[in-house]
């Protein structure tokens, strides 16, 4: 392809992309740092809807631009962070917070894990300090010699020829 | 007809793992000597006929042959020939084609090092090898062969995922390929071992530097992963608990696990039968990851690649590979006494305690990621659970960590005096303590009581080793001769000492990085006219303009800073948006200015008016560095562990020779 084409093609191509580009939070204006900070917090622990696994804060989808506009509106009309995330889990389910709350509908994410590690750690000290009558209490030292041995002539074991004449 | 080649070096290498899975096991179980010795060449077989169809696949993509389905879809005639390299790995064909022959060269590798190892281990550990490699060519033949053959052929092909177009990208997957792929050694050593009946020391012994050096890869491939997402997508962020991010991590945490308590199985041989199950678990983990990043049961930011119809392959596989090895193991390991008594302060107890942690540590990471799968299964309403629970999670038990990693190399084996261990620590607390007090002094302004106890734990991370490095000189002089004392050291015995150290202060490293980024990190979005200026974190940011710049295969924006701190030019920055000829979504490449204490980092957003201006996102992102440097030091202390001479990997050959004559005279 010619370049004079190609770079036509390219900067057609440009174009077209260029809407649903990356967006920046330049467009909202804050009254106060502190209010941008918690703005910033809110929109990462919300999900996009329709992406695979982004925040609202990472998000260019469509959907993403509305809902941020949306946690704007309702922001800069004085609504506390409370007010808002019920507004939205209201509207869409628990689903779209990052951050699910402490309510007996989540109490199986957030208790489940250590019921599970409780389990775990259950069967891995009973391997671990499991003792049988005969259990050897250390390397005996007849162990230890016999290991000696096996490391030391390991490389003649290695060998093809494994009986030594002598 | 090279395609068809590297489709039939696949089959071949199908037919010999079968023979590699069947015959030297069966020759070890039988004492059938013939067939034990197929085992080797068997395995450089195997790597052989991979390489083969590797090498069929990568010429395919070097010379633009569209009448390769795979090829068509992820290449195209205008890619950077390295990037038509890395493509061979860039979906889910060529990633598994990768992936076995990772695999293969592992096994060949065990068999060209393993000279030292009883005939009967090598045939056994070979033909597990084997096992897994049938697994993985019935998957690749059966529903993802990518030599599939196209018609009509295209004209041009589908362009690699922009996202992928990048030199991070390009050796991130095989470094952590070579990680996954490096647990089925580990795993295939505990199932031969199982299978021999034989869990003794010596076995710790063999599979402790395979394990390491795959624990190695896995470390330096999450790395990759993390700065590449970093610079690569554009919103500053190093981790995001992404279902695929934590199918790494997973395997990364057990094998961590595993490393440790292979240390208490060769020195002390207690944990034996525990060891195993973690060496059995870190690749179920391994494979498990696969399959939730192949099937797409988890919808992911990075999901490359995926199909339903394949997950069900794999999930079979899952379930034999598992439910094999694991029956395998109840069957086995009760036989197995677990010897070696040990006090409650001793180093066994701390490394019990370490162990603990990180299968916690696992559980939540596996249970978070398929929170939303129980909830829709159970219809508990669909769920999110993003990075405010892992990290609330995680924080609640790092402290713990930290505070062992101190103690644990501080504490002998078997049974320590705790009057003795404090006797050597006691200075590292009193300057973590200090450490403490003073980062929490309202001068700093640290809003959140997390970053002195964060900084403390690292000072008490790295303070704990100089005393046990100390005291492990202690008859060698004082701090003057430190640093000669500690090359004669390295010379000596002392390279897995020091490749703890190393890995350790990794970890301090690690903890500070996290600490200062998550708390004093800064950010802000801004919309710039050409000439205008803009001031964050004490850098004033002058905006030049954007213009455009022509790529091989795209058009860029390319936006030009002047970066200055005071009157002074620190640096300029060039971020770049791509709009890449394949379409899909315009990229973002950040602009960066590294830095060991601070990265500034500028991104595109997009133009807003018809007068040049941009919408632009800058970012102060203090020890970010850190994080990634902390990795490489756990890396390379792992190394370092590797090359200890006691485990012989490289001199294992020069020695046979030796041993050789010695028996001869005898």
């Amino acid at each position: 392809m010619p370049p004079l084409i190609k770079t036509i093609l390219l900067a057609a191509l440009l174009a077209l992309a260029m809407p649903a580009s990356a967006y920046t939070l330049e467009e909202f204006q804050f009254d106060s740092p502190a209010q941008e900070a918690q703005f910033r917090d809110l929109i990462s622990k919300l999900r996009c809807l329709v992406c695979q696994n982004e925040s609202l804060a990472g998000s260019q989808a469509e959907l993403a631009q509305d809902l941020r506009n949306e946690v704007y509106r309702m922001m800069r009309a004085g609504q506390s962070k409370d007010e808002i995330l019920d507004f939205l889990v209201a509207r869409y389910g628990d689903f779209v917070l990052y951050d699910p709350p402490l309510k007996p509908s989540t109490y199986v994410l957030w208790f489940g894990p250590f019921v599970i590690i409780g389990i775990a750690a259950f069967f891995m000290l009973r391997a671990v300090l499991r003792r049988k009558p005969t259990g050897d209490e250390d390397i005996s030292e007849a162990e230890r010699e016999r290991l000696r041995a096996l490391l030391e002539t390991e490389s003649a074991a290695g060998t093809d020829e494994p009986k030594q004449a002598t | 007809m090279i395609p068809e080649l590297g489709h039939f070096a696949l089959i071949l290498a199908l037919l010999l793992a079968v023979v590699q899975a069947a015959f030297p096991l069966a020759g070890s179980l039988s004492g059938n000597r013939p067939w034990m010795t197929m085992a080797r060449p068997l395995a450089y077989g195997q790597l052989t006929m991979i390489a083969v169809a590797f090498a069929a696949l990568t010429q395919a993509f070097l010379t633009s042959d569209f009448s390769v389905l795979y090829v068509a879809e992820h290449s195209n005639t205008l890619l950077p020939t390295i990037y038509k390299i890395s493509a061979v790995w860039g979906g889910h064909e060529g990633s598994l084609l990768l992936w076995v022959l990772m695999m293969a060269a592992w096994g060949a590798a065990v068999a060209a090092f393993s000279g030292n190892l009883p005939l009967t281990v090598v045939a056994r550990v070979i033909s597990v090898q084997g096992m897994v490699a049938i697994g993985f060519l019935l998957f690749m033949l059966l529903t993802s062969n990518p030599f599939e053959r196209l018609f009509p052929v295209p004209p041009e092909g589908r362009d690699l995922n922009p996202l992928l177009q990048d030199p991070g990208l390009a050796i991130h997957p095989p470094m952590l390929y070579m990680g996954y792929v490096g647990f089925s050694v580990a795993f295939a050593f505990a199932v031969a071992a199982l299978i021999g009946g034989r869990l003794d020391a010596a076995w710790a012994r063999w599979s402790r530097p395979w394990t390491t050096v795959a624990w190695v890869f896995l470390t330096i491939g999450i790395m990759l992963g993390s700065w590449w997402a970093y610079y690569e997508l554009g919103w500053g962020g190093w981790w995001f608990w992404d279902p695929v991010e934590n199918a790494s991590l997973m395997p990364w945490l057990v094998g961590t696990a595993l490393i440790h308590s292979l240390a208490v199985t060769e020195k002390r041989a207690a944990f034996k039968s525990w060891t195993v199950l973690l060496a059995i678990c870190a690749f179920s983990l391994s494979l498990l990851g696969t399959f939730l990043v192949r099937s797409g049961v988890l919808t992911s930011v990075h999901a490359f690649a995926t199909d339903p119809s394949r997950g069900l392959f794999i999930l079979i596989f899952l379930c034999i590979v598992v439910g094999g090895s694991l029956a395998l193991y109840a069957w086995r390991a009760p036989e197995v006494s677990d010897g070696g008594q040990f006090g409650v302060v001793s180093r066994e107890s701390a490394l019990l305690g370490n162990n603990l942690i990180f299968v916690a540590f696992t559980v939540l990471v596996l249970f978070g990621t398929l929170a939303p799968l129980i909830y829709e299964a159970f219809n508990w309403g669909k769920i999110s659970v993003g990075f405010p629970w892992f990290n609330k999670m995680f924080l609640a038990l790092s402290p713990f960590l930290a505070v062992l990693i101190g103690l644990g190399p501080a504490t002998r084996w078997k049974g320590d005096n705790p009057m003795r261990v404090l006797k050597t620590l006691w200075w590292a607390l009193a300057l973590s303590i200090v450490v403490l007090a003073v980062s929490a002094l309202p001068l700093f302004g640290h809003g959140s009581l997390w970053v002195p106890v964060g900084l403390a734990l690292a000072a008490w991370l790295f303070f704990a080793h100089v005393a046990i490095v100390r005291e492990r000189l202690r008859n060698k002089g004082g701090l003057a001769r430190m640093g000669p004392a500690i090359l004669a050291d390295l010379r000596g015995s002392g390279r897995s000492f020091y490749g703890m150290v190393t890995a350790h202060v990794g970890v301090a490293m690690f903890v500070v990085g996290v600490t200062v980024l998550s708390n004093d990190q800064l950010e802000e979005d801004v919309r710039m006219s050409p000439g205008d200026s803009h001031e964050l974190a004490g850098y004033r940011f002058e905006f030049l303009g954007a213009q455009p710049a022509p790529g091989p295969n795209y058009m860029a924006q390319r936006g030009e800073f002047k970066v200055y701190r005071g009157d002074r030019e620190v640096t300029r920055l060039y971020p770049e948006k791509r709009a890449y000829m394949g379409g899909g979504m315009p990229m973002t490449e950040a602009a960066i200015d590294p830095g060991l204490f601070r990265d500034i980092y500028v991104s595109l957003g997009e133009p807003v008016g018809d007068d040049g201006d941009w919408a632009l996102r800058l970012y102060y992102k203090p020890f970010v560095r850190w994080i990634w440097l902390g990795a490489i030091l756990m890396a390379l202390g792992g190394v370092l562990a590797v090359s200890d001479p006691r485990y012989r990997l490289a001199g294992a050959r020069a020695r046979k020779p030796a041993a050789d004559a010695a028996a001869a005279t005898a």
